[in-house]
């Protein structure tokens, strides 16, 4: 044996042979390309045709974007600086940005609108992000009142009139809980309502006449452009989501009657088209109420978008309700926990976790159907570049117009839906 | 161990008084006030919408009555797939413009369909760039309002493609495609017809009269596909009985295809093609800008949509399932068609079908480029024209509930098909 491996094996390598480079195919950028993009005759194909696609829009937006005019007072000036060469105008936008914006809002108070919408952040960033102080959230609970402010103007003791209902509630919650809880729950309710319409008024012009603070009055219909948009849709999102949980546990309730008037309502909202609702509310509000009265278009727009977005959103949670396994409702039970502690301790938190996506895709969805406002009348940014379009400057300017709202939404848009993947991940508790 | 025979335990007769707070703390009633008190609430609120209206009406001098569908229109429509004029009913405008509507949710429903199933299996490629590319098209068109889509499919139509003029001449600046066959102009795009030679007429059922010809060709087709069905499941029992699997595809294309091309020939068939006479093309068959625009504005918009419902469904479906399918011995194709599809589908199918009903709804935004569609006629030129806005609303928004209820039905007996059965 030892004769033969004596034999066989003359000489064996003592020493380690340096490192090589792998060979150019296999490393760097030759590898990246030959797996990535063609990995097969299919695969070749589908990247010659992807670059085809791409050099092709290019070369079709690329030089026109390139030549884009920045300065002008209207479009046949824009052509002449242009000189018969292809390029865009954004001079338009330069031009009309403020209406795109803020509509025919008076243009010595966008502080109000602007100010409404970072004070808007600031409100947002407690509930978005749990790494804040919770005091933040006060500030949150009175945004409303102090975006209505700074938005119509008028005088100050109105917001602060009608929060102070609120208060008042509150305050006869507190106080009766001591005697009896279901009285507290009366007193909580009753004490806003008489406050808001017996006192509410007097102290209203009572306030004025000693401390007339306020600032100017913005009417409804000097509204426009995105700011109409982000009115409608952060008020109905804000609305929809309480109201769609409200209406599937309605949905999911062991009360016939109760259920059957939320299946009615959920099958008949998602049932027609949004738009047939808004003209509803344009053309048909005038019949079903006492005569002689009218309120805002804007108001009336938010009321139904909010319907039209609950019915959706109580679509999604009661997914995220029947997503739930049974034992998390019986072992809820077993704890002694009544309906609504069982609901807030034990099945809301998982089912909307659950529900999150479907959540965001109708916070997006509503957003974006902000825009069907335009039927009835409202100028929302489509609006105002068809009206913009119809001015003799810029008679037939397309594209620039689309290219801009387009962004705005799809900055929005994008925005949020990558908000929602930031919590999917933040909220995920399985070991995968 | 019962009470009365354990002299142990005395037996405490439950209370039988009533007390009226027994109505919020007891269980057994509680649920009952609440929705007593609900009823009530309700009924008051309806009470007082309906006594409102009434009111309303009187004050107007307006009656409720559906008689104004019987009245003569009076306004045209451009797209009429059934026989229409201005002399003819409102209710018969209201009907073409239902015509309008199915059509073009069906045709957006197979372009979204198409687009998204596209785009979401190479979303899933491991081709870097057609990923990327597939990412954008999903991204940038979820994210921007379908009916700003519309609005910039319409005016490409209408700024970006040639007039008709473009195509004359001895050097014309526009040609028609696919072989002097289809023109696309700034005034809609002319297509080929088919037209028979010997047309078999039509004939009346209701207010439609649709041709006897195509009824025939739905009817070749619809039995050619009974046929071949049949072939496929005698094949089946074949290949369980002797273990070989007879070849059918030349009896199945046979079958299918065999039958509607001896129609064809023998009717007649052939293609009118659009030519250009005068300031505009005559012939063939004329999709109309509106069209255009809403068909790509709601298909390539809801195209992404599905796209994300697909690649989900692809995703749901555990490696494992590929992997029992490979060591079953069975080939890719056959792994694809027998193990991850039918069981995707089950996923995907739901989501695509509420995607059909948000299509459905959205032709309504057709009043943005002109496209007659039932809300543009019942909702929109009748109202104005005959004041008839609570009758008008209420008829459309019924209309609309029950292609979606349908639709929605259509989707529960199938969910109920496919469920998985669990033991």
């Amino acid at each position: 044996m030892s004769n033969i491996e004596s034999q066989t094996i003359a000489y064996v390598r003592d020493t380690m042979i340096p490192e090589q480079a792998p060979p150019l195919t296999e490393s760097g950028a030759i590898k990246w390309l030959r797996e990535n993009l063609f990995s097969g005759w299919f695969n070749t194909v589908l990247t010659l045709l992807s670059l085809a696609v791409i050099w092709w829009s290019l070369a079709a937006i690329g030089p026109w974007l390139v030549n884009t005019v920045w300065n002008a007072g209207s479009l046949s000036e824009c052509r002449r600086i242009l000189d018969g060469t292809e390029g865009a105008c954004f001079a338009v936008i330069n031009d009309r940005w403020h209406q795109l914006l803020f509509g025919f809002y008076p243009s010595d108070l966008y502080w109000r609108p602007v100010l409404a919408l970072v004070l808007l952040f600031v409100a947002l960033a407690p509930i978005l992000f749990t790494g804040l102080p919770r005091k933040m959230l006060w500030f949150s609970a009175a945004y409303p009142f102090v975006a209505y402010h700074l938005l119509w103007g008028g005088s100050v003791w109105l917001p602060i009139s009608a929060l102070l209902g609120f208060v008042a509630g509150g305050v006869a919650f507190v106080l009766v809980r001591k005697i009896n809880g279901l009285a507290a729950i009366f007193a909580s309710v009753l004490a806003p309502v008489f406050w808001w319409l017996v006192v509410a008024g007097p102290f209203d012009d009572a306030m004025s006449s000693v401390l007339p603070l306020g600032l100017d009055f913005v009417r409804s219909d000097r509204f426009g452009g995105f700011l109409i948009s982000l009115v409608i849709g952060v008020t109905g999102i804000s609305l929809s989501l309480p109201l769609g949980i409200l209406l599937a546990l309605g949905r999911q309730s062991d009360m016939v009657f109760v259920k059957s008037v939320c299946v009615i309502f959920i099958e008949f909202i998602r049932g027609v088209p949004l738009i047939t609702l808004l003209f509803t509310a344009s053309l048909l509000l005038n019949y079903f109420l006492p005569p002689g009265t009218s309120f805002d278009l804007i108001l009336r727009v938010i009321i139904m978008v909010t319907l039209f977005a609950a019915a959706y959103m109580a679509e999604v949670i009661r997914g995220g309700l029947a997503a739930l396994p049974k034992g998390q409702y019986e072992a809820a039970d077993a704890l002694g926990l009544d309906y609504w502690k069982a609901q807030r301790l034990i099945i809301m938190p998982q089912a909307l976790k659950i529900s999150i996506p479907g959540i965001v895709n109708t916070f997006i969805g509503l957003f974006k159907d902000t825009t069907l406002v335009v039927f009835i009348g409202l100028l929302d940014p489509v609006g105002l570049s068809n009206a913009i379009r119809a001015s003799t400057d810029w008679q037939g300017i397309y594209w620039e117009l689309f290219i801009f709202i387009g962004a705005l939404f799809f900055i929005f848009c994008f925005g949020i839906s990558r908000y929602s993947m930031y919590l999917e991940r933040k909220l995920k508790t399985d070991h995968k | 161990m019962s009470t009365t025979t354990d002299q142990r335990y005395t037996k405490v007769e439950p209370r039988k008084s009533f007390h009226l707070s027994m109505l919020l703390y007891d269980q057994r009633y509680r649920s009952i006030t609440i929705q007593v008190f609900f009823l009530f609430m309700l009924m008051l609120g309806a009470a007082w919408l309906i006594d409102n209206t009434v009111n309303n009406l009187r004050a107007l001098g307006k009656d409720f009555s559906f008689a104004f569908l019987n009245n003569p229109a009076g306004y045209d429509i451009n797209q009429r797939p059934i026989e229409y004029n201005s002399q003819m009913t409102h209710g018969r405008a209201a009907l073409v413009g239902l015509l309008n509507t199915l059509i073009l949710a069906v045709l957006a429903c197979v372009l979204a369909t198409i687009l998204g199933v596209i785009a979401g299996v190479l979303r899933l490629s491991n081709n870097w760039i057609v990923g990327r590319l597939m990412t954008v098209y999903v991204e940038v068109f979820r994210n921007i309002p379908t009916l700003l889509w519309i609005l910039i499919f319409g005016a490409i139509m209408t700024e970006a493609m040639p007039a008709p003029s473009a195509f004359r001449g001895d050097a014309p600046s526009a040609s028609m495609i696919f072989n002097e066959s289809v023109a696309i102009t700034n005034r809609g795009v002319y297509i080929p017809a088919i037209m028979f030679e010997r047309d078999l007429g039509s004939f009346q059922i209701g207010p439609v009269a649709p041709s006897i010809s195509w009824v025939l060709v739905i009817v070749i087709i619809a039995a050619g596909i009974w046929a071949n069905k049949q072939l496929i499941a005698h094949a089946t029992r074949v290949q369980n009985a002797t273990g070989v699997r007879p070849k059918t595809w030349w009896k199945s294309i046979l079958v299918l295809l065999g039958p509607i091309i001896l129609f064809f020939f023998a009717m007649g068939a052939h293609l009118e093609y659009p030519e250009l006479r005068g300031f505009n093309f005559a012939g063939g068959t004329h999709l109309r800008n509106s069209l255009i625009a809403m068909w790509l504005g709601l298909g390539i918009y809801t195209g992404a949509f599905v796209a994300e419902n697909v690649r989900s469904g692809i995703l749901a479906i555990s490696k494992g399932q590929t992997e029992a399918a490979f060591a079953l011995g069975l080939q890719p194709g056959k792994t694809m068609r027998l193990v991850i599809l039918p069981q995707a589908l089950r996923v995907i199918i739901p989501p695509l079908i509420s995607q059909y009903l948000n299509i459905t709804k959205n032709t309504s935004l057709g009043l943005a480029v002109g496209y007659m569609d039932l809300r543009s006629t019942l909702g929109g030129i009748t109202i104005n024209q005959t004041g008839r806005e609570l009758e008008g609303m209420m008829l459309m928004m019924l209309i609309y509930l029950a292609i979606s209820l349908t639709i929605s039905g259509a989707m529960n007996v199938y969910n109920s098909r496919v469920k998985l059965k669990e033991r």
